[in-house]
């Protein structure tokens, strides 16, 4: 199976709280500067190469923006 | 390896938490429960009155608003009335164990079948951070400006080692989701204290301590932390299981 | 069919078994234990629930609970209980939750005495609890008619989904004559909004939390066009209209006494007219008006200070005299004192 990836599924979710970036074991994810439409700074995925797809960013984050597929 | 995805029980509507709260957490935890035992179908939700007043906004399945602590009786009526119902209270620690903990203790002392799930932040959060029955000793609320005087306010209620002591208790823990392993081991006492219901054995109970990093003053990775500290007063750990 | 001889109280737990009540929740206070013990016994044997809380204010929330799934259910009290449970009243009409409620009153304020009293009507028709809301309101004046609205009052509260209250007091509710416990063709209403489990539907919500801009007017104007559409059900037993000049009116288990004053009268040639409201709300106006508009004067007759009146005064709305006359609770009236205060009445009219 190949392996899993993480993705912001639903950006407008996002309020930037940082948990996934702080709890992310691979620093993959980023609060970026692009704002929803509830005026948050969104997550970015910035190595997405080095996602293991372990998971950890869905379990923390409190808004279920990002799925990991 | 299971891929993660969006809960189909929880609908579209974005959470109205405050960045960081972990109420958002318990919630997808309550929703891959609902799902992963099948029982969405016949879920009944008491939406109490607090930052989770808005639970039907978040849950695909019935949910009937109670009154301020009056959730455990509410939900005592609707399983004594359809007990095909799979019934829950989602609660915060004011709601449960302030002004309702009479109704409380007397669901958990009759054993009824239904899953009461408390959210312990030690503070009133959505009336603005107030003293709770969780408050620490010498924290800051707005109503203790001074922090909490033991010599006024006495000492915090350690409600899930009062409920392990009911023999009508079949499912009793106290879980966190700071940590990510925190967090699966709470969908786990949160799956049990459903099968204590779904398994006619009696009341399932977890409490969840939560992060409110607005009323604590803390930006949400280190409101997360600050759970660490709660556990000392609350620690955490499955207090009673006959699931 | 023969005729049982049972309390009130036990007449109206009957009259809601036969109205196909499903789940009792109550807490014991005088003088209504003999409802929660009934249901005790009965309940189970029908497949039904009866649970006794841990205090009135928890019945009443087991009532919404059991209510919201669409089953018919009710709690009992007496004054101080119906207290502890204003709060939810509120929660059942905004939920728009047929439920139905008893109050055997006693006498008040405070704990008050456990003998007869009305002292609970302004209580039971403005709502006990917060906001603008109503009861649809019953009150019985024998055995009979306390079981027989009882029934009534869960067809009624399913009509307009909303709560129903029977008001009585001590003294019916604890005196015994002979009831026939007959069949009644009771209407069924869908229940499309009971929460049953979102089972090949989306989730359905009971809530009264409206916080969107006109949301919350948009709710009330919903209960209170019900309120008016309600006022249908206004009932009024009227006797010895035709020719009267004095309408004396009474409700409740108070309204027998006063009824055999009103007979002494009329066995004297007085021109006395008997009014006994059924409904307290609505409150039936339209016999009220009729009468005033022939310059009939009105005297009110309460277990109470005064209450009641008022609403006499406002459906009359000053076009003829109302004049009380209050028992405080709970020394009882004779006839005579009445029948009394009728002919001075009368006097003072000519």
């Amino acid at each position: 199976m190949a392996r899993l990836k993480v993705r912001v599924a639903f950006p407008e979710r996002c309020k930037g709280c940082g948990l996934c970036v702080h709890f992310c074991p691979k620093k993959v994810l980023s609060v970026g500067n692009q704002r929803n439409l509830q005026g948050y700074k969104v997550v970015e995925i910035v190595s997405p190469d080095k996602c293991t797809g372990c998971g950890v960013c869905y379990l923390m984050c409190p808004d279920v923006v990002l799925e990991v597929v | 390896m299971k891929a993660f995805t969006f809960p189909q029980v929880l609908t579209d509507r974005s959470f109205h938490y405050c960045p960081g709260c972990h109420h958002g957490i318990a919630h997808r935890l309550l929703a891959e429960v609902l799902e992963e035992l099948g029982v969405q179908e016949r879920a009944y939700g008491v939406a109490s009155i607090g930052c989770a007043c808005f639970l039907y906004y978040y849950f695909d399945v019935d949910i009937c608003e109670a009154p301020h602590g009056r959730a455990c009786a509410a939900a005592t009526g609707a399983k004594r009335a359809r007990p095909e119902l799979v019934v829950f209270t989602y609660q915060g620690d004011g709601d449960f164990a302030a002004i309702g903990l009479t109704e409380s203790l007397h669901a958990a002392a009759r054993g009824e079948r239904i899953t009461a799930i408390m959210i312990n932040n030690t503070v009133y959060g959505m009336t603005g951070g107030q003293l709770s029955p969780t408050t620490l000793p010498g924290q800051r609320t707005t109503t203790t400006p001074e922090g909490r005087d033991p010599r006024v306010y006495g000492y915090p209620l350690k409600v899930a080692e009062i409920l392990a002591g009911f023999p009508g208790v079949a499912f009793c823990a106290r879980v966190a989701v700071n940590t990510p392993k925190r967090v699966r081991e709470a969908k786990e006492a949160l799956r049990k204290a459903f099968l204590a219901q779904i398994e006619n054995r009696g009341f399932g109970y977890v409490e969840f301590l939560s992060a409110c990093p607005v009323n604590w003053k803390l930006d949400a990775v280190r409101a997360a932390e600050k759970v660490n500290e709660l556990t000392e007063t609350f620690p955490l750990g499955v207090f009673r299981d006959e699931v | 069919m023969k005729p049982i001889l049972v309390k009130g109280s036990e007449a109206i737990a009957l009259g809601a078994l036969e109205a196909g009540c499903r789940c009792y929740f109550g807490y014991p206070i005088t003088p209504q234990n003999e409802i929660p013990e009934l249901m005790a016994r009965e309940l189970p044997k029908r497949g039904g629930v009866f649970l006794q809380a841990e205090s009135e204010l928890a019945a009443v929330n087991m009532l919404l609970g059991a209510a919201s799934t669409g089953v018919r259910a009710m709690t009992s009290s007496s004054s101080p209980g119906i207290s502890l449970m204003a709060e939810t009243f509120s929660y059942l009409a905004a939920l728009e939750l047929p439920a139905v409620v008893v109050n055997v009153s006693r006498g008040g304020p405070g704990l008050g005495g456990i003998e007869a009293s009305q002292g609970d009507y302004f209580q039971a028709t403005r709502g006990a609890g917060h906001g603008d809301y109503h009861f649809l309101v019953l009150s019985p004046a024998s055995i009979q008619e306390a079981y027989e609205l009882t029934a009534k009052a869960f067809e009624l509260a399913e009509k307009y989904r909303q709560p129903a209250m029977i008001l009585t007091d001590a003294l019916l509710g604890q005196m015994k004559e002979p009831l026939r416990p007959r069949k009644l063709r009771l209407k069924k209403y869908p229940k499309d909004w009971a929460l049953t489990g979102a089972k090949g539907r989306p989730g359905r919500t009971l809530r009264s939390l409206y916080l969107g801009p006109g949301e919350l007017r948009a709710r009330n104007e919903l209960l209170q066009k019900k309120y008016r559409a309600m006022r249908r059900e206004a009932r009024a037993k009227v006797l010895y209209a035709e020719d009267a000049e004095l309408a004396v009116t009474a409700f409740g288990s108070l309204s027998r006494i006063v009824k055999e004053a009103v007979e002494m009268a009329r066995e004297k040639g007085y021109p006395v007219a008997f009014v006994r409201p059924v409904t307290l709300f609505p409150f039936p106006e339209k016999p009220f008006r009729e009468l005033a508009a022939r310059g009939v004067r009105f005297l009110v007759v309460e277990l109470n200070c005064g209450q009641m009146v008022e609403d006499v005064r406002l459906s009359v709305c000053g076009r003829s005299e109302v004049e009380l006359q209050a028992f405080p609770p709970s020394d009882l009236p004779a006839p005579e004192d009445i029948y009394r205060r009728i002919k001075r009445c009368l006097a003072a009219g000519k």
